[in-house]
């Protein structure tokens, strides 16, 4: 199966408040997709469509090919693995009890339970009670309740939240070892810095829905933003001059030996071929636009209104 | 599916007797049940084990304002609970229905309840039997119905409290509509009805009286507790109303059934039209 999940032209309401607006999102197995935005911007409530918690008042979802408010959706539950954002658990309960519980539940041996409690690290601590476990600790178990049952699709809201670089480093680790299995992977965040390599494919939301999608190259060539470069040596003129500033080019100084460029897409290699002829020039460093400026581009826009969005063609 | 079920009463259960609850709850029955049934008939001059239709009468009275109670503050949390922890989320994107989770968590929560007043009245009966009150005639088969009715009675306030619980946004909201509830069936209702009963004069027909005390499942155990044969000696009036109401054990008993199904079906209701 390809299409793990389909959401077509989604609306929900609550009450007054349109949470989402004809949102779509499709996600394919072995594929892993970033579902970014502001807190408040529809992901939550896209995660709740997914799993059928919710039902679209106009538009469709296809999980696993039934619809999950369905009755056929337990079926598909039963192959979707789900990290919710701030889930707490049973204090009360060791992990190793509340992973198990969670396995009969999902219909799965406890053998499953104390196996995944080994693979996330946390079989150290498995029989102390939750409540004593720091929150990256709660967030592994998180992890390894989403991976019972040998999940089709993982929904993740929010996964790295609370952890620690080295949790957050493995838990990557583990989404990638997971997408190279053909699970096909939803992660959501707000969090956008260091996103950028662990994902194929982004879908920005804002204000209920989709702002742009592609892979991060498209939705770079659709923002044509400039590229960041900074050129640093010795110098008595900076090189600026040399460079056709105007055409594409806006140059800043920032001390004695270093500026920044801002050059459009398309003259980023007749900037660098220059700027390496300059004897002067001691190195360079090249800086594409990142997710947080492309999210910034794209929320931009929406503010803007369509008519004159430039790069909002397809 | 049945696994399912069995997981998540077995879980509640767990929970209980894990934070001592049930332990606390049933210790103190039995604590406070003795008390009274000790320190009962000191108005009457003396202490100790009186008789069997006064010793029920007493635990009757105790079990009704506290268990109801009880039942409340187990329940309250059910719904409302999980949905602040985050856990409702979760257990809902799971492969099981809502009415699967809502009947395991009552199963097992009325499991409970049923052990810790079986523990907590047993408890006390086993102590006054040791003292040798179990020569009354009828002293067991009193304290079994006492025992079974009380459950009954704890269960129809549990599934109050999961009707609270189910369509309630915020704990506390849950724990203050818990407490009124408990507050306006327990005490309130009782005091109205008798004042009704006096100010009307005998003139309120026995039909609507009798309806009136099963249409509160604490009056209902109360009536069911006060006509048994062991306490008619020891109370005449209520008992005797309700006598004339035609209000037979069995009816009460279903009565008491009949309110649990209603409340546990209301709960399923604003359970399964909750959102998310």
């Amino acid at each position: 199966m390809s299409g793990l999940l389909a959401i077509r032209g989604a609306e929900v309401r609550f009450g007054a408040v349109a949470a989402l607006r004809g949102l779509d999102l499709e996600v394919r197995a072995g594929e892993v997709v970033g579902l970014l935005g502001h807190n408040g911007a529809g992901k939550t409530t896209t995660m709740k469509l997914a799993l059928g918690l919710l039902r679209p008042q106009a538009g469709s979802v296809r999980l696993l090919g039934v619809d999950p408010a369905g009755p056929e959706g337990r079926r598909a539950r039963a192959r979707v693995g789900f990290l919710p954002e701030n889930v707490s658990f049973y204090d009360s309960l060791s992990g190793r009890e509340v992973l198990r519980y969670l396995a009969r539940l999902k219909g799965r041996p406890p053998a499953e339970a104390d196996r995944l409690l080994e693979q996330v690290g946390l079989a150290h601590a498995a029989d102390r009670r939750v409540r004593t476990w720091s929150k990256g600790m709660r967030q592994r178990l998180g992890l390894a309740q989403a991976l019972l049952g040998r999940p089709a699709l993982l929904l993740l809201d929010e996964p790295t939240v609370g952890l620690d670089p080295m949790a957050t480093a493995e838990l990557y680790a583990t989404i990638g070892r997971l997408r190279s299995e053909g699970v096909g992977v939803v992660l959501c965040s707000h969090v956008l810095a260091g996103i950028e390599r662990h994902i194929d494919r982004c879908v920005i939301v804002g204000h209920g829905r989709v702002l742009a999608a592609g892979t991060l190259e498209e939705l770079r060539a659709r923002a044509r933003l400039p590229v960041r470069i900074r050129a640093r040596g010795r110098w008595r003129e900076p090189p600026a001059a040399a460079l056709g500033e105007g055409e594409g080019v806006v140059a800043r100084r920032l001390n004695g030996h270093q500026i920044e460029l801002e050059v459009a897409p398309e003259r980023k290699l007749a900037v660098l071929r220059a700027l390496a002829a300059e004897p002067g020039v001691e190195d360079l460093d090249v800086r594409p636009p990142g997710l947080e400026t492309l999210y910034a581009h794209f929320d931009a826009m929406l503010h803007r209104g369509p008519q004159d969005g430039r790069g909002e063609a397809p | 599916m049945r696994g399912a079920l069995a997981a998540i009463a077995v879980k509640e259960l767990r929970d209980g007797l894990r934070n001592r609850w049930a332990l606390s709850i049933a210790l103190g029955l039995a604590v406070l049940a003795l008390v009274i049934a000790w320190f009962g008939p000191a108005a009457s001059g003396k202490v100790g084990f009186a008789s069997l239709g006064a010793t029920v009468v007493s635990l009757a009275s105790l079990a009704v304002f506290l268990v109801p109670l009880v039942a409340l503050l187990l329940g309250y949390e059910a719904v409302v609970g999980e949905a602040e922890r985050g856990t409702l989320l979760l257990l809902l994107a799971y492969p099981i229905s809502r009415g699967l989770l809502l009947a395991g968590k009552f199963a097992g929560h009325a499991l409970l309840l049923a052990a810790a007043i079986t523990v907590g009245l047993g408890g006390a009966a086993l102590v006054l039997a040791a003292t040798g009150a179990a020569a009354a005639e009828g002293f067991w088969p009193a304290f079994a119905r006492l025992v079974t009715s009380t459950v009954l009675l704890g269960w129809a306030f549990l599934a109050l409290a999961y009707a609270i619980s189910a369509g309630a946004r915020e704990k506390g909201r849950a724990a203050a509509l818990a407490l009124v509830s408990w507050l306006g069936l327990v005490l309130v209702y009782d005091l109205v009805l008798l004042g009704a009963l006096v100010a009307a004069a005998g003139r309120l027909p026995a039909w609507l009286f009798a309806t009136l005390l099963v249409a509160n499942p604490a009056d209902a155990f109360r009536v069911l507790n006060l006509t048994g044969e062991a306490a008619a000696e020891a109370l005449g009036g209520l008992g005797g109303v309700a006598r004339e109401a035609a209000l037979a054990p069995p009816l009460l008993v279903a009565v008491l059934l009949a309110w649990t199904a209603a409340l546990l079906g209301l709960a399923f209701r604003r359970f399964a039209r909750r959102p998310v």
